[in-house]
């Protein structure tokens, strides 16, 4: 167990190494989200009632910070892949080392790093007129909630990561999926908006749940549609899409890396 | 106690739409203290040899230890006492060349100060202590595999696994390379070392294996070898290629073995007893032929000839090397 949880430290400790000395990785995916906050803020946010009124901003940023750690997978997924390709895995796995440092100290450094990234989007979001109309505890409560989905979402991203044959499937599989998720959600335009047989889909959509928690939880416009349970316990629905998430991929990605002998 | 052994090691590699018997039935020892060689082509399966014996992955069939501890049932014992340097550099490019050994010294179980100590040793012994602090990304590819092989001995292994430690390194780094290497062996570790250089199997190994398709098919001290092949060799390189098959004809007649052609450099090669005489008769009747020739020599077998004695194809090239008739037999 001291093994598992010392070689998990060194793993996380090397990956997050590499931040800063890539930082266009970083600076990228904070643009990306930013480029989000840009166009549906300005451009297409004025055309977007929100049914039951408030701030389209407001309503928007819990949005883009669920949008950003569903992305999460893709990170754990590439950081995965790039890790078999240049034969560090093969390295890690001829040492006597715990073997599934390996995945518990990527998912982990994944996490420190959407943290990072959740930050910075949070002062963007305060700039251009984001507000917590709660307290810190429900703060708190909110970031733990996406923290707790990122996890769940590095550990789909290491289940992916080590089946692609490559780094560019990792990243083409990762957005082509990723992308159509968090856009068929509440994130940037109410549900209500959407044709009738996409509406569940989008509500039962992790991403809008997440939105939808942390819009709970701090205050901000929430016009959820609807009577059912995401609707109603959006926090609920999401803790348990994360522990169903993490208990089905975690197990399967851990087999897969155990399976690289075969 | 032998260091490794291996038998009948199968792996068969089964893709979507084919299947590849990349081992077939190999057989392997190696003792303790001693340097094997694992010579053979492209292909031939020299990866997925060590790959098995690194615990990397498992056999299809058979069965291996190395230091006592079988590869599959107890591989976290292989792990702790062997190193593995593979054919291409397995490096973080974004830590520091320090920093690299400080992390496998890690995760191979040392103490952190341990560590650190042994990673500046390392630095010095492979003449990296200069860039040690920087970034592997601005390391030059020699220096990459020199780090790849210092982060393999990282925790003083018994055993140590080479892959091709040489390929694509120019030829200065490659003499170099061999410098480490044998200051290892002296130092006496244990060590599995795969080629695709006949040379470099006969200046590092003391022993060496052939594969070809999966399958051990020599083995012998170089020595042992070059005498399965026989005695001296005549070469000759002919200035026009039309005068080809009348120099094969002369060849035939005056030598004692199937001669061999190198395309690409219009060089014939073949046996022949009776040393320098049997030159100078040769040169006399490749002249009564009228055959015009730009070199001849003779030497002694190289394992290029073993190789080609016993697989009927070259060692570095399938395509360029094509045997006379009757050699394929
Ligand atoms: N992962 C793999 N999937 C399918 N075929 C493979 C794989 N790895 C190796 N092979 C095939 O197995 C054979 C032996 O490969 P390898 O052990 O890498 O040979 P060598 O190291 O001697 O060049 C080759 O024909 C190669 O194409
Ligand atoms: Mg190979």
């Amino acid at each position: 167990m001291n093994r598992i949880l010392a070689d998990t430290l060194i793993v996380t400790w090397r990956n997050l190494k590499r931040i800063p000395r890539i930082p266009e990785l970083a600076i990228f995916a904070i643009l990306q989200s930013i480029m989000f906050v840009v166009l549906f803020a300005f451009v297409f946010g004025g055309a977007i009632p929100l049914p039951g009124g408030g701030s389209y901003r407001e309503y928007l940023m819990p949005g883009i910070f669920a949008q950003t750690i569903v992305f999460a997978a893709a990170t754990t997924a590439i950081g995965m892949a790039d890790d078999i390709h240049k034969g560090l895995l093969d390295r890690f796995r001829s040492l006597p080392m715990a073997r599934t440092a390996v995945l518990s100290g990527r998912m982990a450094s994944d996490v420190v790093y959407n943290a990072g990234i959740l930050v910075v989007l949070m002062v963007s979001g305060f700039v251009v007129g984001w507000k917590l109309n709660t307290g810190i505890p429900e703060l708190l409560a909110g970031i733990a909630l996406l923290l707790l989905f990122a996890f769940a979402m590095s550990s789909i991203g290491v289940l992916l990561g080590l089946g692609v044959p490559s780094v560019e499937v990792a990243q083409q599989v990762g957005f082509t999926v990723l992308f159509p998720i968090t856009f068929i959600s509440n994130v940037f335009v109410p549900p209500s908006t959407l044709p009738d047989w996409l509406q569940p889909i989008a509500e039962w959509n992790p991403t809008s749940t997440l939105t939808a928690a942390t819009r709970e939880l701090w205050g901000n416009p929430n016009p959820f549609v609807g009577t059912g349970l995401p609707a109603e316990e959006p926090v609920l629905v999401t803790i348990v899409w994360a522990i169903v998430i993490i208990a089905i991929t975690l197990p399967l990605g851990v087999r897969r890396y155990r399976n690289m002998s075969r | 106690m032998r260091a490794i052994t291996a038998e009948g090691l199968v792996k068969v590699y089964r893709t979507r739409s084919s299947e590849v018997r990349a081992l077939d039935g190999v057989d392997l020892e190696v003792e303790q203290g001693t340097v094997v060689g694992l010579l053979g082509p492209n292909g031939a399966g020299k990866t997925t040899a060590v790959r098995i014996l690194a615990t990397l992955l498992r056999p299809d069939a058979g069965r291996a230890t190395v230091a006592g501890f079988d590869v599959v049932r107890q591989a976290q014992e292989v792990r702790s006492v062997i190193g593995l340097s593979g054919q291409y550099a397995a490096v973080d490019e974004n830590l520091t060349g320090r920093e690299n050994l400080w992390m496998f010294g890690r995760l191979y179980q040392l103490p952190s100060g341990e560590s650190t100590r042994r990673a500046g040793e390392l630095l010095e012994q492979f003449d990296l202590t200069d860039a040690g602090d920087r970034v592997v990304k601005t390391y030059s590819g020699g220096m990459r595999r020199r780090l790849d092989l210092a982060s393999a001995l990282i925790g003083r292994p018994r055993l140590l696994f080479l892959d091709e430690p040489t390929t694509g390194l120019d030829p200065r780094s490659r003499l170099g390379m061999w410098d480490v290497i044998r200051s290892l062996v002296r130092e006496g570790v244990t060590l599995l070392l795969t080629t695709q250089y006949l040379e470099e199997a006969d200046e590092l190994a003391d022993s060496i294996a052939v594969i070809d398709h999966g399958r051990i098919i020599a083995r012998g001290t170089a020595d042992e070898l070059k005498s399965q092949v026989g005695g001296e060799r005549i070469e000759v390189v002919v200035h026009d290629r039309a005068d080809l098959p009348r120099a094969e004809e002369v060849l035939a007649r005056d030598g004692s073995g199937q001669w061999t052609l190198d395309e690409h450099t219009r060089k014939l090669t073949v046996p022949a007893t009776g040393g320098t005489a049997k030159l100078v008769e040769i040169v006399r009747d490749l002249d009564l032929a009228g055959v015009v020739i730009d070199d001849i020599s003779l030497r002694r077998p190289t394992l290029d000839d073993v190789f080609l004695t016993l697989t009927g194809h070259g060692a570095e090239d399938d395509a360029r090397e094509t045997a006379g008739p009757g050699a394929a037999a």
